[in-house]
């Protein structure tokens, strides 16, 4: 059944939002000075980005969005004082084959643990399922990040490929693991019906 | 003085010609002799479909040309690409090479090919494979290499396993062709299991 009067970008305690070139480049810069979050967000090396290099990376995200049209980026927000907490997307969406990439995080860290994460997943996979018609997602966690190893097992994620000590950091080798999740399992998940 | 004693005591790894193997070599090619044979070998859907998960599709040779260039200034800097010649005949048979996502981790994504039908299955890109491994291992000082093939591809899973790939998992369902669901497999290989099988 249709269900077009269910809102796709809002969830319990936040809502997906665009990017707001005013205001945000300050608050993402405050983040990527955070290197514990910076390496659970990234494998590749991590720097400090100033407001204006955030800005920069915008421009280049929705140039992208609108060019390639294979990367849907969401800002998360809180719905009672529309505080930009973290973003969600997905990228490198392969529409010929039906699938694409996901990635989420918290950034401000006084709202971590609070399963925003959970419900940002959560409408981030309806969009995926129902609203792109993926057949089915992807997630690549490092072995290290056991918060985000926890989210995508909840959500019913498999593990799939364990690429061997493909992370080196602090002079220790962890796993890159990838988890995937088919359109008709979600489906089964969330209406009890494959 | 010194530069000879070096000489001397690395000869036996060092001068070895890392391009040659037992069969074919690693070759570098003009941008046009690429492109003409890249427009014959595209034309084989069944070879394009084993190699790749993007759409096949029929370039013109000006724009195969474009990308073979494209390619070619960016060698050495993340990808190092190369094409296969037969020893025998010197006959321009198919195209392999490493893309290094990110050096700070020391692991590449290797992609090969053998465009030329006749070769087959006889253990070209097999020799081909030992001497792009090789070449990410001893020249380049990856920790790792990865590769992705789509589960039909019998001939590249044995091919992979025979120079010592290992199988690092299956992501079910990623492509769909003939509106068959396929999975692919990803591999990969450790710099201490290649140097132990090259011992």
């Amino acid at each position: 059944m249709l269900a077009i009067q269910t809102q796709l970008f809002e969830a319990k305690d936040v809502r997906f939002g665009p990017i707001d070139h005013e205001t945000h480049p300050e608050v993402e810069s405050k983040w990527t000075h955070d290197a514990e979050f910076m390496r659970l967000m990234e494998l590749k090396p991590i720097r400090p980005l100033s407001p204006a290099m955030v800005k920069k990376q915008y421009e280049a995200i929705e140039k992208e969005m609108e060019e390639d049209k294979n990367l849907y980026y969401f800002t998360i927000q809180t719905k009672e004082e529309n505080k930009f907490i973290g973003k969600a997307l997905i990228e490198w969406i392969d529409w010929t084959n039906g699938n694409g990439f996901l990635r989420l995080g918290i950034g401000a860290s006084e709202f971590r643990r609070l399963g925003l994460g959970s419900q940002a997943l959560s409408m981030l996979l309806r969009f995926a399922f129902d609203e792109l018609n993926l057949y089915r997602v992807t997630a690549v966690v490092p072995a290290y990040n056991e918060g985000a190893i926890k989210l995508f097992q909840k959500f019913g994620f498999m593990e799939e490929v364990r690429r061997r000590k493909a992370i080196h950091r602090d002079n220790e080798f962890w796993d890159l693991v990838s988890f995937g999740l088919l359109n008709a399992e979600w489906r089964e998940q969330v209406t009890g019906q494959g | 003085m010194l530069n000879g004693v070096n000489k001397l005591q690395v000869k036996g790894e060092a001068m070895k010609d890392i391009y040659r193997g037992t069969l074919v070599r690693l070759a570098s090619e003009s941008p046009e002799t690429m492109a003409k044979t890249f427009i014959k070998w595209d034309r084989d859907s069944e070879f394009h479909r084993l190699a790749d998960s993007a759409p096949a599709q029929l370039w013109s040779e000006k724009k195969l040309k474009d990308f073979v260039e494209k390619g070619q200034e960016k060698q050495g800097d993340k990808s190092f690409r190369f094409s296969i010649r037969t020893l025998e005949n010197d006959i321009l048979i198919g195209s392999t090479g490493l893309w290094i996502q990110r050096w700070s981790q020391g692991d590449a994504w290797l992609g090969i090919f053998i465009g030329e039908r006749e070769y087959w299955g006889k253990g070209y890109g097999t020799d081909a494979m030992r001497l792009i491994v090789g070449y990410g291992f001893s020249e380049l000082n990856l920790r790792r290499i990865t590769l992705g093939l789509h589960s039909y591809n019998e001939r590249a899973l044995k091919s992979y396993q025979k120079v010592g790939f290992q199988l690092e998992g299956r992501v079910r369902g990623e492509g769909i062709r003939d509106g068959v669901r396929y999975d692919d497999l990803y591999m990969g290989i450790l710099r201490e299991e290649w140097l132990a099988l090259t011992k």
